[in-house]
């Protein structure tokens, strides 16, 4: 395995699949959606060779030696630009235990997605060219370990997302359009402004000795790579770290969507085309809670033990908040769009207790809120197709005339409330032991634990709204899921409860990094390590 | 029989109901005779069950456990390794469980076959009994909080499931939601007292956990936590066990098939959160038990006032169960824990038969369930009017009966501990509530099997029911007999039961958060230094005897009283049944008018669920409601309202470049141009006119710079 390059096979596979089909006529609908099939067909495949191949005994997260798949050589190289020195960017992409859950989410997530874009009738060709690249995009992000990298790859995915969103969307497509895109690129702009900071912080020595400006994370984990008067060095007594950081996490909120700047995701999972609201909630909004677990924790983790009980805070709003709205939407897609508002704030709360068990449920979660959640606009989908409307009081009884269907969703409904059994219960359940933990937060925690109520509550009255009751006579004439449906469902479905039952086949493979994420953040710097 | 061979066996009976589940819900819609394997599912289950106990009882005196890593994580900073444990427990109260969930779900699987028949989702239905079943067994068999709330939520899933079996009705839906919601307000509960307890013993399992409390080490060091942490797990078994204030879902549970009721909301899942507690018993502080004997006497008060004046055959023992559990939990905040479970299993057997004898009915009378339009059925129904009899007078406490025995042993317990602890209105409520059991119960028989009958339609087309669901009732009425539990039909402490399988555990609460007539007596504690060796030779696992020696005696000397008051007070309700539904000697009608303020609010449940509607659920909607205005118009209209703000700004610096930056350029321009127009005329072309330039050019510079 070594020495082959499988993390730039599995990030820019999609790329070459977007060649491809620019090649085919518009005529050849089918071959375009084969096409794409396949590629995701084989990038899921590669995830998985990946996981098999994986050390689940390999730290990663700050160490370089313990990465894995590591590809890394000089991309771009300008020797003494007056002021700037030496420009060095490394390409440099590695995999440790909490990035391999994400590539594996990716990479299912974007299988899914493909087989639920099928009847996606406008300009196909465009739509699977940019399907594609949005792929390469999130799959980059999850896999770089250089901070100029990871931000080319996060900025993107922005632009196929923008397009995907305002050409296939609904009716206010444009406006949710804008809006995505604005309001991510404003929080990209805190990230860039970080971003060189950091670069003008931070050395990196080369082989022959020299010393380097550089933008590779590991470098910037490390207090001894970073001058005494950097602006954002540890060493600097000025806030401007403290800055620095709320700066980045708010870049990365966004993302999540931590409450408040969560009001994008609503418009744009309403107008987004089904596949694209599940890439949107279950890929993602997890790069922001991944970016803080890569990027914030690792590099400032003083000014994280200090804030932890903010990102708590925020944590613990975001799931009562979110499951609240929820509670009074009327539109289905909203509802699970909020719902999602507040399942992240699960991860929220599971990373600012600075457990192991906290983290590792925060982690899990962040699967499986991917999973679950796709399962659910899935859901929304089929009933969109089907009756073109999603409004929560117009339907009724559709267990009776589309009971397989049925079955799913209450598979789904459940796991999003978090039944045992299933993966949702979990990765919530380590939350909640991580949180409850620690002193500080233990209130916090305490008052989060709410959520599952009224996540039941939202769950359980739209499964009556719409599943139970008398059928609506209008909808007599629904059909029950066809096989392509039914291939998007069943795959879900058997993760959800596999690792319900079976968590271990995902705590496993992060223990080891986060046990050594945890030792960094609670003893301040990588070199005190053990 | 080896222990490992009763393990295996324990997980097999385990795992077969989901097998039963999983395969019938793939194939039921292809096979329409698919129930048939469930049954055979159920039957093997049951056999093996009955084993299991059967060698457990008889052979091993010190409990069976296994158990395994679910998931852990090695190497925690500052923990070491945090297990996950799951595991297998088999003690006494574990086979007891294991026949009674068993048994009660075999006859209810049996009753069913006719009972559903024709039901358009017949194969489904008993997939649900066979996840049921599951869920149930995973309770009593686990060794951890952990598996417990699993499987508690599981039990959830399956009451849901089956609460809204037709969930065409409406009715059905809102019961089936109401009680899983209802349900979580507990768990979430039972959740952080299980958190308490693992933050600070990094183990989920009963016994470590004991082991642990019993060297002194207490939640957070202190405790009241370890109070709390009692209080928080029971909340679990104030939802399932339907205790106020969470006991509103389970009358309306009733909206379920009503083999299902007798199943799940009467002898078994509902008992579950009475099973929780006698597993936590250990660990309970006095101030938890004073709280938990509260909780089940008002519960078990409330319920049976409700339980007065219904007429749903269903819902006066759906309130009947809630009292009876109300009792039980009374039981075991009193400290009379071997009472309290053997209330659990004799109640499971005769509450199920009421059950079952009621689907009887209202299978008789097509689908009637309101005993104002019944009456006389005693003909037409002989053996379900005799096994219900049998079942009532047990409920009632009437000697001979297994609930006599149980009864009366809780009711001697509260009678112990108001003598004990001045806590005299619990057992005043006891008693008060044997009265009003008797009572209501015999205005049920009455009211549906004697006297005339009351719709003659439907009174005319009833039938006895066919012997798959006669037998169970036979079966399970025998059951409610004494002679299963003791050969002394007024005494159950000689008895097998008591004497032989159910003994109190040993305590682990530090003596200071005991009650008084449970602490360990000086002189013990003093013969305990001195005969170390005697010590350790009957110690036993962990924690110290329960009882002192005070307890016993003032529980013996309460075993008389308490028996002469409960029989009189059984028998005085029944007789006033009789008297006022029997014979007429006084006017139900007269009655009502009486007291009509007081029958209005036992008709209409004590207003709590309209007190419900009407603050939690109408608030939460209305909460729900305001935030949601405020998200769209206050949080989004600030993103939007910054977006207008940018493009004001925008315009605003549009048109500063148009007029100001541009209108610079374009001046300069237009300068130029006109400065170029206008001095374009000087240049005329003619010679005379340069040379009065020059001439006037040089005047100028000879008056300005004056060279001369």
């Amino acid at each position: 395995m070594a020495g082959f390059p499988i993390l730039s096979l599995v990030t820019f596979l999609p790329v070459l699949g977007m060649i491809i089909i620019m090649f085919l006529k518009k005529e050849q609908a089918l071959t375009i959606k084969y096409t794409t099939l396949l590629i995701t067909g084989i990038q899921l495949v590669v995830a998985v060779v990946m996981l098999l191949n994986f050390n689940y005994n390999a730290q990663g997260v700050f160490q370089q030696s313990s990465f894995q798949f590591i590809e890394k050589f000089r991309w771009i190289q300008v020797p003494g630009v007056s002021w700037l020195g030496t420009v060095k960017i490394d390409y440099f992409l590695g995999v440790d235990g909490i990035s391999m859950p994400m590539i594996l989410l990716t990479a299912i997530v974007s299988f899914i997605a493909t087989l639920s874009s099928w009847n996606i009738e406008k300009s196909i060709k465009g739509y699977f060219a940019l399907f594609l690249l949005l792929d390469t995009g999130m799959m980059g992000v999850f896999v770089s370990l250089d901070f100029f990298l990871f931000y080319i790859f996060w900025e993107l995915m922005l632009l196929p997302m923008y397009f995907l969103i305002g050409i296939w969307g609904g009716p206010r497509k444009e406006y949710a359009a804008i809006k995505f895109f604005i309001y991510t690129l404003f929080g990209s702009v805190f990230m860039l402004l970080v971003m060189i900071g950091l670069y003008f912080s931070a050395f990196e020595t080369l082989a022959d000795g020299t010393k380097v400006h550089t933008f590779n994370l590991l470098a910037m984990m490390d207090p001894s790579n970073f001058s005494a008067n950097g602006i954002l060095s540890p060493f600097n007594p000025s806030n401007l770290r403290f800055i620095a950081y709320i700066a980045l996490f708010v870049g990365f909120a966004i993302k999540i969507p931590m409450f408040p700047f969560h009001t994008w995701l609503p418009d744009a999972h309403v107008e987004a085309p089904t596949p694209i609201s599940v890439i949107l909630a279950g890929v993602l909004l997890k790069m922001g809670t991944y970016g803080i677990l890569r990027i914030s924790y690792p590099i400032f983790p003083d000014i994280t033990k200090q804030l932890m009980w903010w990102i708590a805070l925020f944590g613990m709003i975001n799931i009562l908040y979110g499951a609240f709205v929820a509670l009074a939407q009327k539109d289905f897609k909203k509802l699970i769009a909020y719902s999602s508002v507040s399942h992240m704030g699960y991860v929220l709360l599971g990373m600012a207790s600075l457990t192991t068990a906290g983290i590792s449920g925060a982690v899990f979660q962040m699967f499986n809120h991917g999973t679950i959640t796709a399962m659910l606009f899935l859901i929304v989908g089929v009933i969109y197709d089907r009756a073109h409307t999603r409004g929560l009081d117009e339907f009724g009884g559709l267990a009776v005339q589309m009971p397989i269907y049925a079955g799913f969703v209450t598979v789904a409904f459940f796991a999003a409330i978090g039944l045992p059994s299933m993966s949702g219960f979990v990765s919530e359940a380590l939350v909640f032991v991580g949180s409850f933990s620690v002193e500080g937060i233990r209130v916090l925690s305490i008052l989060s634990s709410l959520g599952i109520l009224l996540g039941a509550g939202y769950m359980l009255w739209t499964l009556q709204r719409v599943y139970l009751g008398k059928l609506n006579e209008k909808w007599a004439n629904l059909k029950d899921l066809d096989v392509r449906e039914y291939l998007m469902f069943v795959p879900l479905s058997i993760i959800v409860i596999f690792l319900g039952v079976y968590p271990s086949g995902m705590l496993n493979i992060m223990t080891t990094s986060v046990n050594t994420l945890v030792n960094l953040v609670n003893n301040g710097f990588a070199k005190v390590l053990f | 029989m080896t222990e490992s061979l009763l393990i295996t066996l324990s997980i097999v009976t385990l795992f077969l109901p989901l097998l039963g589940f999983a395969v019938v819900v793939l194939t039921g819609k292809k096979f329409s005779k698919m129930y048939l394997f469930e049954m055979l599912i159920i039957s093997a289950t049951l056999l093996i069950s009955l084993t299991i106990a059967f060698f457990k009882l008889s052979y091993y005196p010190h409990d069976i456990v296994a158990s395994l890593d679910w998931f852990k994580f090695s190497n925690v900073p500052g923990i070491g390794t945090l297990n996950f444990e799951i595991g297998v427990k088999i003690d006494n109260l574990t086979a007891l469980m294991l026949i009674v969930v068993n048994l009660i779900s075999f006859l209810v699987h049996l009753f069913s076959i006719e009972y559903m028949h024709g039901d358009p989702r017949y194969n489904r239905y008993f997939s649900y009994l066979g996840i049921f079943t599951f869920s149930m067994l995973g309770i009593v068999l686990t060794h951890n909080l952990l598996m417990m709330y699993i499987f508690w939520e599981l039990v959830g899933l399956s009451s849901y499931l089956l609460i809204g079996f037709w969930f065409e009705k409406k009715s059905a839906s809102d019961a089936s939601k109401k009680a899983f919601i209802v349900n979580r307000v507990g768990d979430i509960g039972m959740f952080a007292g299980i958190l308490i307890l693992f933050t600070n013993y990094h183990t989920f399992t009963f016994d470590k956990i004991f082991e642990q409390i019993s060297m002194g080490h207490l939640p957070f060091n202190s405790p009241a936590w370890l109070t709390a942490a009692g209080i928080l797990v029971f909340m679990g078994a104030v939802g399932k066990s339907a205790q106020f204030p969470l006991h509103v879902w389970l009358p309306d549970a009733m909206e379920g098939p009503t083999p299902v009721s007798a199943l799940i909301h009467a002898a078994t899942m509902v008992a579950a959160g009475v099973y929780l507690v006698v597993r936590i018993f250990a660990m309970l502080t006095a101030d938890a038990m004073t709280v938990i004997a509260i909780i089940g006497a008002v519960t078990s008060f409330i319920a049976a006032t409700i339980a007065l004046t219904q007429n749903d055959i269903k819902k006066v023992l759906a309130y009947s169960t809630v009292s009876q559990l109300g009792y039980m939990i009374m039981a075991l905040g009193v400290g009379a824990y071997s009472f309290a479970f053997f209330h659990l299993v004799t109640h499971a057997f005769f509450k199920a038969c009421l059950f079952l004898g009621s689907g009887s009915v209202i299978h008789a009378m097509h689908h009637e369930q309101d005993i104002r339009n019944m009456g006389g059925l005693r003909k037409k129904l002989p053996i379900t009017y005799y096994t219900f009899l049998i079942s009532t007078l047990a409920i009632s406490g009437i000697p001979f009966t297994s609930g006599f025995l149980s009864k009366d042993g809780i009711l001697a317990g509260t009678l112990t501990f108001g003598k004990l602890t001045g806590y005299w209105f619990i057992p005043a409520l006891g008693f008060l509530v044997a009265l009003l059991t008797a009572f209501y119960m015999f205005r049920l028989v009455i009211l549906t099997f004697h006297g005339e009958p009351r719709d003659h339609h439907k009174y005319d087309h009833a039938h006895e029911s066919p012997f798959v669901m006669a037998a169970p009732l036979v079966i399970l009425a025998t059951l409610s007999i004494f002679i299963w539990y003791t050969p002394n039909p007024v005494g159950a402490d000689q008895g097998w039961f008591l004497s032989k399988w159910v003994k109190t555990p040993h305590t682990v609460v530090p003596q200071n958060q005991r009650f008084n007539f449970m602490k360990t007596e000086e002189k013990t504690a003093a013969a305990e230094t001195s005969e170390p060796a005697l010590h350790e030779a009957e110690a036993p696992v962990h924690g110290e005897i329960t009882h002192s020696e005070m307890y016993t005696e003032a529980m013996h000397a309460s075993h008389y009283p308490a028996m002469f008051l409960s029989i009189a007070m059984a028998g005085l309700g029944i007789l006033f049944a009789f008297l006022i539904y029997q014979w007429k000697k006084i006017s139900a009608d007269m009655l009502e008018e009486k007291l009509r303020p007081l029958h209005k609010f036992s008709l209409n449940k004590w207003y709590i669920d309209e007190l419900y509607d009407a603050t939690w659920i109408a608030g939460t909607l209305a909460f729900s409601k305001m935030l949601y205005w405020i998200d769209s118009v206050i949080i989004d209209g600030a993103v939007n309202g910054a977006a207008t703000v940018t493009r004001f700004v925008s315009r605003l610096s549009g048109l500063f470049d148009t007029f100001v930056v541009d209108g610079f350029v374009n001046f300069t321009a237009f300068l130029s141009g006109f400065i170029g127009l206008n001095f374009k005329k000087l240049q005329t072309g003619k010679v005379q006119t340069y040379v009065i330039f020059v001439v006037f050019a040089i005047i100028i510079i000879m008056l300005v710079f004056k060279p001369y």
